[in-house]
C-alpha cells in the first residue's frame, strides 16, 4: 500500500493541470467493435435474426410477456406474408429481469453473439436507456415498442420508438382535466421509485398549471407501498377536485380504495401504467369514475387496429390484448416495414428506412417517426366504468 | 535476489503485466470482457465482505448499500471528468488516471460511510449490526431517490465507459493483497480473535470496537471500488441495481466460500456469477427459447435453500478458513 | 383538526398490524435470542392460505361469524404447523451452533420462501398481486366532525386483537407454568433442561405460537390493506422487527409500544414533511433510538454471559 501513495500524490497534483479536451481528439475507447469484427462476412443464410430484450421474470414480468406476444404476431404474420426479400425473420428473446444492467448484458450478448440487425425492447425506460448506449455504440438500430421516458431516443440517432412521450403523455392528461373534466385544483400522488412516475409528475404540474389550474400538492409513495394513508390525509387537506396518479397499476387500486375510505370525493386520473386486469381486481368499485391516458382502446374502429385484435383473439384463446401488445406488435411491423425498404441489412442503411417511417398505421393508431425518433401519435384517454375501460377521448398533439 | 525494498512491489508489478497481457488478449470481445468485469466486481465485493462476515464474525447484509456509495460518487465525479484531459498526457492515460481517481473518491467516500455506520453500531451486539446495515443500505437507495443530481430514480446514464478488463482486475487483485495482507498480520489475529470469542478477546486487551471498525471501513472502501468499477462498464445506474438482494448475494458467496477464506470468497464469487450465465444460455440452446427465463425465476428461491443447506449440513462453507497460500498442511483449518 | 385526528388512527392502525407481527418477533427471541428472518415470510404464507380458504368460503356464499373464525384458524393452524417444520429441521440442529449460523440459515429460508412464492408452478401464486376477499364488511363504527373522519369497524378490531395478545401473552409468560418455563428456558436453557424442563418442547411451542400470530397478523393485515403478494412479508417483516427492538426485544409490552410509536412516526413523517423519505423513517428511528437506548425502550441492559 505505502507504494501506491506517491503515485496517488501524483494523481492529485496532475489534476491541477486538467484542461478542456479538445473536441478533434478522438475518445479513447479500448477497441471499438467494428476494428475486432471478424473479417470473413457471415455466413449467408435466409433468417434475418433480430432481437428482443424484456423482464419475462420479476415483478414486470407481465409486460414482458406481452410484449413477446405483440412482437411474435407481427413476425408471423410477415414471414407467412413472405418474409423481407424472401428472407424469413426470428427474434432471439433475451430476460432481463428488469434490471437495467442486464438489459445492457442483454443487448451486448445481442450485438456480439448474436448479430442481429435490429434490437426491439425494453417497457421500461431506465432498462431502455441501459441498452440504448450499447446499440448506439455499435451501430445496431433499436426500436423501444412502449418506453416513454423522453431521454431514451436522445440517447443517439439509432433509437427509435413507436410510443409517444411522457411530456405529451402529461399535456394529453392536463388538458383532459382542464378542458373536459374542468378541474380547478389538482393533486398529485406520485412513485417516487420510478422515473416514468416522477417524470410525468413534472409535466403534469407544469402543463396544468399553464392551463390555468392550480396543483394543489405533490405527495409520494415507493412501488409496493401499501399503506397511503398519510400521503392522502395530508392530500385531503388542500381538498382537491383531481388527483393525480401517475403510477402502476399495482399501486392505484389501493390507493383509490384508501382515497374512498379516507372519503376524499376527488376524481382519480392516471397514465398507461394503469393498464391492466388486475387494476379492477385490486381497486375493486374504487376506481369506477377514474380516467387515465392510454396508448390504445380495444375499442376503436380503426380497421387496423381490430385487425390486429381479432389476430391476437385468435391466437391467444379470445385473450384482448393490452396495450403493451399493441405497441409491441407496431414496433415490430415498423421495423420489419424498414427491413424491406432498406437498401441493405447494414445498421446504417436499416436505420435511415426507419427515420423515413411517415403514416405508418399501426394497431395503436397512426404514426410518424419525428426527426426526434419519437413517435407523433394520439393519446387516448380512458374512462373506468363498472370494472371495464371504455373509450372517453382522444387527444392529438 | 529482489531487494527487500521491492518485495511488496514485485507481485503487483506481476500482476500489472499479466492483466495487460489479458487485455491485449480478449480486450475486443466485448460479451466476454462485460462477464469478466462482472465476475471482477462480484470477486472484489465478497473479498471484502469476507474482511467483516468471516474474518471479524459480525454480520453485514448492507454490502450493496456501500457499493452504491461508491457507484455514485465515482461516477458522478467522473460525469463532468469526461471531457478533461490532464495536460501533458496522452488522452488514453489521462483518461484511465481520471478514472483512477474517481475509483479512488467512491473507495474513500464509502470507507466514510463505513466509518459513519461502523461506530455506532458496532458497539452494539451482532445482530442488531445485520439490521443496521441492511437499514443504511434502504437509506441510501432513499437519499439516491431523492437527488436530482444524482439521477433520481430514473439514474444517472452517460458515465464515460472506462472500465476495462484490466482496470476491474488489478482491483480484484489489489482487494485479495490487502485481504491476504490484513489476515497474516497481528491485526488479522486480533479479528480472528474477536471473531472466536469477543469477551475473552476484550479481556485480553483488544481493542474491539477500534477493530471492528477498521475492518468494516477496509471492507466498505473496496465495496466502493467495486461500485466505482461497475459504474464504469455499465451505462446507466440506477437505486435498483444495489438493493437487499444484491447484498444478499454477496452474502451467498462469502458463506459458500467459507466465512474466513479468501480463497472461498473468490471462487464462489467466479462460480455463482458463471453458473447463471452458462445455465441461461444452456438452457435457451437446449430446451429451446426463453427456456432460460427459468434459470433467474429458480435463482433467488435456491440461493435462499444453499444458504439453509450449507448452514446445515456443511457450515464451514467450501474452504472453510483455509487459503490456497497456506503453506503446511493443516495450518489455517480449525475445527 | 380534521387531518390531525385521521393522522392518528391511520398512525394507530397501521402500528396495529406491526405490533402483532413485532409480538411473534419478540417472543422467538426472548426465548431462543434468535432473530427469526423468516417470521414475515411465515406471515405471508398465512395470508396466503386464508386468501385460499376465504375463495372457498366466498363460492360456498358469503362470510359469517363462522367463516371468518374458520379463515384465521385454518391459517393459524397452517402457519403453526410451518413454524415447527421450520424450527426442527432448520433451528434446532443449529442450538448450539454459534448464533451467526441460525441467523444465515434464518435470511436462507426468508429468501427461499418469499422467492419461491414468486414462482408460478404448481400451487405457487406467482409475482402478481391478489386482492383478498371482503371477509369482514367494511363499516363505519364512529364518524366524529361532521363525518370528516371515520373510524372503521375493521380498525377497531385490530386494535381489540392486538391489545387482547398483548395481555393475553403477558399472562402466558408470568402467571402460567408454561410461562415460568419459557423464562427458565430464556433464562439459561442448559440449566433448565437440568431441572426437568423439557426444553425442545418449550422452544417448539413457542415457536408455533409465534407463526399462528403471524398468520393471524397476516390476516388482519390483508383486511386492512386487501393487496397480498409474496413479498409483503418481508415488508412488514422488518418493519415489525425494527419495532420489537424499539420496544425492547423480548419484551411483550414493548413490542406493542415500539410499534404502536413507529406507526406514529412513519405517519406524522409522511403526513406533515416530506413524504419521499417515508422508506427513511423507520430506520432512521431504528438508529435514533439504538444510539440513545441501545437495549431499547423497555428492554433491560445484560451483561453478556461469558
Amino acid at each position: 500500500m505505502r507504494s501506491l501513495l506517491p503515485a496517488l500524490l501524483a494523481a492529485a497534483s496532475l489534476l491541477a493541470g486538467c484542461e478542456k479536451k479538445q473536441p478533434a481528439q478522438a475518445p479513447a475507447a479500448p477497441a471499438t467493435p467494428e476494428l475486432k469484427a471478424p473479417a470473413a462476412p457471415p455466413p449467408a443464410s435466409d433468417v434475418i435474426l433480430l432481437g428482443e430484450v424484456g423482464s419475462l421474470t420479476g415483478a414486470e414480468a407481465t409486460f414482458g410477456q406481452s410484449t413477446h406476444e405483440g412482437i411474435q404476431l407481427a413476425l408471423e404474420q410477415a414471414n407467412a406474408a413472405g418474409g423481407v426479400n424472401g428472407k424469413k425473420l426470428e427474434v432471439r428473446v433475451y430476460d432481463d429481469q428488469g434490471k437495467p444492467e442486464e438489459a445492457a448484458n442483454a443487448a451486448v450478448r445481442l450485438i456480439n453473439q448474436d448479430k442481429v440487425k435490429l434490437i426491439l425492447g425494453e417497457v421500461a425506460s431506465t432498462n431502455s436507456l441501459a441498452m440504448a448506449d450499447k446499440a448506439q455504440a455499435a451501430k445496431v438500430p433499436m426500436v423501444s415498442p412502449s418506453s416513454t421516458n423522453e431521454a431514451v431516443t436522445q440517447k443517439g440517432d439509432y433509437i427509435f420508438r413507436v410510443c409517444f412521450i411522457d411530456p405529451f403523455q402529461g399535456y394529453a392528461m392536463a388538458k383532459f382535466a382542464r378542458e373536459t373534466l374542468k378541474l380547478q385544483n389538482v393533486a398529485v400522488l406520485q412513485d417516487n421509485k420510478s422515473a416514468y412516475s416522477t417524470g410525468l409528475t413534472g409535466v403534469f404540474q407544469l402543463r396544468f398549471a399553464e392551463m390555468g389550474g392550480k396543483v394543489a400538492g405533490v405527495e409520494s409513495y415507493s412501488k409496493g407501498d401499501t399503506d397511503f394513508r398519510a400521503q392522502l390525509t395530508a392530500l385531503k387537506k388542500a381538498k382537491p377536485d383531481g388527483i393525480y396518479i401517475p403510477g402502476y397499476y399495482t399501486d392505484v387500486g389501493l390507493i383509490a380504495r384508501q382515497a374512498q375510505e379516507l372519503g376524499l370525493k376527488a376524481v382519480l386520473l392516471g397514465g398507461d401504467g394503469w393498464e391492466s386486469e388486475k387494476l379492477f381486481e385490486l381497486g375493486g368499485s374504487a376506481v369506477d369514475g377514474s380516467y387515465y391516458t392510454n396508448h390504445y382502446s380495444p375499442d376503436s374502429p380503426n380497421p387496423a387496429t381490430q385487425a390486429f385484435i381479432s389476430a391476437y383473439k385468435a391466437k391467444h384463446n379470445g385473450k384482448v390484448p393490452d396495450s403493451l401488445a399493441a405497441l409491441a406488435y407496431d414496433a415490430a411491423n415498423v421495423a420489419v416495414a424498414a427491413l424491406r425498404k432498406s437498401k441493405s441489412l447494414e445498421g446504417p442503411d436499416i436505420r435511415d428506412a426507419l427515420a423515413q417511417t411517415k403514416d405508418f398505421d399501426g394497431a395503436a393508431g397512426k404514426l410518424t417517426l419525428d426527426e426526434k425518433r419519437n413517435a407523433t401519435k394520439p393519446a387516448v384517454v380512458l374512462k373506468v366504468e363498472n370494472g371495464k375501460a371504455v373509450f372517453a377521448a382522444s387527444v392529438s398533439p | 535476489m529482489v531487494p527487500p525494498g521491492l518485495r511488496g512491489v514485485l507481485p503487483v508489478v506481476l500482476a500489472c503485466l499479466a492483466l495487460a497481457a489479458g487485455q491485449r488478449l480478449f480486450g475486443g470481445q466485448e460479451f466476454f470482457v462485460y462477464v469478466a468485469s462482472l465476475v471482477g466486481v462480484n470477486v472484489v465485493l465478497a473479498v471484502s465482505l469476507n474482511v467483516v462476515n468471516g474474518m471479524t464474525g459480525q454480520f453485514s447484509i448492507g454490502h450493496a448499500g456501500f457499493m452504491a456509495v461508491g457507484a455514485y460518487a465515482a461516477g458522478r465525479l467522473s460525469l463532468p471528468l469526461g471531457d478533461v484531459a490532464v495536460s501533458g498526457l496522452p488522452v488514453a492515460a489521462s483518461d484511465q488516471l481520471l478514472f483512477a481517481v474517481s475509483l479512488l473518491a467512491g473507495g474513500v467516500a464509502a470507507a466514510a460511510c463505513g466509518f459513519v455506520v461502523g461506530l455506532p453500531s458496532l458497539r452494539l451486539k451482532g445482530d442488531y449490526l445485520a439490521i443496521v446495515t441492511l437499514g443504511f443500505g434502504e437509506i441510501v437507495r432513499v437519499i439516491i431517490q431523492n437527488t436530482p443530481a444524482l439521477g433520481g430514480a430514473l439514474g444517472l446514464s452517460g458515465i464515460p465507459q472506462r472500465g476495462s478488463l484490466f482496470a476491474v482486475w488489478l482491483c480484484a487483485f489489489l482487494a485479495v493483497l490487502v485481504a491476504r495482507r490484513i489476515a497474516e498480520s497481528s491485526h488479522g489475529r486480533s479479528l480472528t480473535a474477536i471473531r472466536e470469542d469477543e469477551v475473552a478477546a476484550e479481556a485480553m486487551g483488544v481493542n474491539t470496537t477500534a477493530y471492528k471498525v477498521r475492518a468494516f471501513v477496509v471492507s466498505a472502501f473496496f465495496a466502493g471500488v467495486a461500485g466505482g468499477l461497475f459504474a464504469h462498464f455499465v451505462p446507466i445506474i440506477n437505486p435498483g441495481s444495489f438493493t437487499f438482494v444484491k447484498s444478499m448475494e454477496v452474502v451467498v458467496m462469502v458463506v459458500a466460500g467459507g466465512l474466513g477464506s479468501t480463497t472461498g470468497s473468490i471462487l464462489a464469487a467466479v462460480v455463482l456469477t458463471l453458473l447463471p450465465e452458462a445455465l441461461r444460455s444452456g438452457f435457451n440452446r437446449f430446451a429451446g427459447e426463453g427456456a432460460g427465463a427459468v434459470v433467474d425465476q429458480v435463482r433467488m428461491p435456491v440461493y435462499g435453500l444453499l444458504l439453509v443447506v450449507l448452514m446445515l449440513a456443511r457450515p464451514q462453507g467450501l474452504f472453510g478458513t483455509r487459503e490456497l497460500w497456506d503453506r503446511r498442511k493443516g495450518q489455517g483449518a480449525r475445527p | 383538526m380534521s387531518d390531525f385526528l385521521q393522522h392518528v388512527i391511520n398512525g394507530l392502525s397501521a402500528g396495529t398490524i406491526y405490533a402483532l407481527v413485532a409480538l411473534g418477533y419478540t417472543m422467538v427471541y426472548g426465548v431462543l435470542k434468535l432473530i427469526n428472518f423468516a417470521h414475515g415470510d411465515v406471515m405471508m404464507m398465512g395470508t396466503y392460505v386464508g386468501y385460499a380458504s376465504a375463495l372457498q368460503f366466498k363460492q360456498r356464499g358469503g362470510f359469517g361469524m363462522a367463516s371468518v373464525l374458520a379463515i384465521f384458524f385454518l391459517s393459524m393452524a397452517a402457519c403453526a404447523a410451518v413454524g415447527w417444520l421450520i424450527e426442527r429441521f432448520a433451528y434446532r440442529p443449529l442450538r448450539e451452533k454459534p448464533k451467526l449460523t441460525a441467523l444465515i440459515t434464518a435470511i436462507g429460508i426468508s429468501f427461499a420462501v418469499s422467492y419461491g412464492f414468486q414462482m408460478d408452478w404448481g400451487f405457487l401464486p406467482g409475482p402478481n398481486p391478489r386482492a383478498f376477499p371482503e371477509v369482514i364488511r367494511r363499516q363505519p363504527w364512529l364518524t366524529l366532525l361532521d363525518g370528516e373522519v371515520t373510524l372503521w369497524n375493521w380498525q377497531v378490531i385490530s386494535f381489540a386483537v392486538a391489545l387482547g395478545l398483548m395481555a393475553g401473552l403477558q399472562y402466558l409468560v408470568f402467571r402460567t407454568r408454561f410461562g415460568r418455563a419459557m423464562r427458565a428456558v430464556s433464562h439459561d436453557h442448559r440449566t433448565a433442561a437440568l431441572l426437568g424442563i423439557h426444553t425442545d418442547r418449550v422452544i417448539a411451542v413457542t415457536f408455533m405460537l409465534g407463526s399462528a400470530l403471524a398468520a393471524g397478523a397476516g390476516i388482519l393485515f390483508a383486511i386492512k390493506d386487501v393487496k397480498i403478494e409474496p413479498l409483503m412479508g418481508t415488508q412488514q417483516g422488518l418493519k415489525a422487527f425494527v419495532a420489537a427492538v424499539i420496544g425492547g426485544i423480548g419484551n411483550v409490552p414493548g413490542a406493542v409500544v415500539g410499534a404502536v410509536l413507529l406507526g406514529l412516526v412513519e405517519e406524522f413523517v409522511v403526513g406533515y414533511t416530506a413524504s419521499s423519505w417515508r422508506d427513511a423513517v423507520a430506520f432512521g428511528f431504528l438508529i435514533l433510538v439504538l444510539l440513545l437506548r441501545p437495549e431499547g425502550l423497555f428492554g433491560r441492559v445484560t451483561a453478556e454471559k461469558v
